[in-house]
């Protein structure tokens, strides 16, 4: 039945070229499928290929090459931001090596300068010592003079000393017989011995 | 057929063509309702992929990012199967996807006309395919073509027998390719119709059709997803055929 039905719809297709009358359609909605009426066809394939080709249209002319422009410009983008962060990269690497090369330098010329501060010091002190030491050479070359300008008058006094003592004792012990010159000589020879 | 019975249900009502203005007459050019819902298709497509990228955004949108999405879909289905020589017909395949998903899911609105459940509608599609894969396949590679069904991989002896089924299995392509998406949303929008109609005669206990309508509804998200999946898959899969015959 739901067959006969068809068939009609389909004859009827044939014979108005394309054109079915509407009540054919609703006669099929009662039987059977109405996806088998074959009057809407025509009505349903004219609709879906203006359909499609509009869809084409505005996809492939509008939609597609733009989705396609984000994405490359988001690699794109992407792929920027990340050579830029190797750049700073490389930038901050470089600048942490001239600090280091900087520093390095700072401390050979700190070390430099306290070598020469050193050497003028160790110089100015060479110097004083020196001059210090000459000084303390001709101090005591002068107080040996004078201890042996002393010594030498001690040992004039003493003989003196010697002397009249006893030439005291002898006049003391045998008065009359002294001979100040022998006992000069002799406490004089003593004197030195 | 349906209204025998008790409950006047009426599920096969909602894939009847009409006229959207009234009247009776059918012809070719007649705006009907096939005609509005195939509009809202691409104002639905127009929305997510055109308005919804106007802003070329680094960062996306929730729509360019679906857009995006369904662009890098297609795009990276295509370029695994059909390799770089494929994505000349991209524009093609992406338009055939984005109809067929978009009218899947219209389906679902209640009230809404499903387009694909129609057999002119997805036997125009299948056909447009078979025609170009094989248009483009002569047209590529000239009698080379032929090495589709002329399975080299196989015994000789075997390999006319394998030409024929593997011819048959060619022609019939357009007919299993629009039969399954046409009888896949039909079934599941006719399922839901009737629960719908149980619904309104049961009274109080209309909640088990509407939790059975909630579940089917569920299904069919993913039906409508898979199924213009497994459309443009296949599509693809043919198209590899054309570009590479005897590439089995």
């Amino acid at each position: 039945m739901a067959s006969g039905i068809r068939l009609a719809a389909l004859t009827s297709l044939l014979a108005s070229g394309g054109t079915a009358a509407f009540a054919a359609a609703e006669e099929g909605e009662k039987t059977g499928m109405p996806q088998l009426d074959f009057g809407t066809y025509p009505n349903q394939i004219f609709w879906l290929v203006v359909t499609l080709l509009v869809l084409y249209f505005l996809l492939s002319r509008i939609a597609l090459p733009r989705i396609a422009s984000i994405l490359s410009e988001r690699q794109g983008a992407i792929a920027r931001d990340l050579e830029q962060a190797e750049e700073l990269r490389r930038k901050a690497v470089a600048a942490e090596e001239a600090y280091k090369q900087a520093l390095a330098d700072a401390r050979a010329e700190a070390n430099q300068i306290i070598a020469e501060a050193k050497a003028e010091i160790q110089k100015e002190m060479d110097a004083a010592n020196a001059k210090a030491e000459a000084e303390i050479a001709a101090r005591t070359a002068e107080s040996e003079k004078r201890i042996a300008e002393i010594r030498s008058g001690m040992m004039q006094a003493v003989e003196d000393v010697a002397r009249d003592t006893a030439v005291e004792i002898i006049d003391a012990i045998l008065p009359g017989i002294a001979d100040p010159k022998l006992v000069a000589d002799t406490v004089a020879a003593k004197v030195k011995e | 057929m349906a209204t025998e019975g008790g409950p006047n249900i009426h599920p096969m009502e909602q894939f009847v063509v009409k006229p959207l203005f009234g009247g009776h007459e059918l012809n070719w050019y007649t705006p009907t309702n096939v005609t509005l819902w195939m509009g809202i298709a691409v104002l639905v497509a127009v929305t997510l992929l055109i308005i919804g990228t106007r802003r070329r955004a680094i960062v996306p949108t929730r729509s360019q990012l679906l857009a995006e999405g369904l662009y890098g879909f297609v795009y990276k289905m295509i370029e695994d199967i059909n390799g770089k020589a494929g994505l000349k017909y991209f524009p093609y395949i992406f338009t055939l996807f984005t109809f067929i998903l978009i009218s899947n899911t219209l389906g679902l609105v209640p009230y809404s006309f499903t387009t694909t459940s129609q057999a002119a509608v997805t036997v125009v599609l299948a056909l447009a395919v078979f025609l170009t894969v094989t248009t483009i396949g002569l047209v590529k590679n000239g009698v080379g073509f032929l090495k589709v069904f002329w399975i080299t991989s196989a015994p000789l002896p075997l390999r006319p027998i394998l030409a024929i089924i593997e011819i048959i299995s060619y022609f019939v392509r357009p007919v299993s390719h629009s039969i399954r998406l046409m009888g896949n949303m039909m079934a599941g929008h006719a399922v839901i119709k009737v629960f719908a109609g149980f619904a309104g005669v049961l009274g109080l206990f209309s909640f088990f059709p509407i939790i059975a309508i909630m579940a089917v509804l569920g299904l069919e998200l993913i039906v409508v997803f898979i199924q213009a999946y497994v459309f443009t898959i296949l599509t693809v899969i043919y198209m590899n055929d054309a570009l590479h015959p005897g590439g089995h």
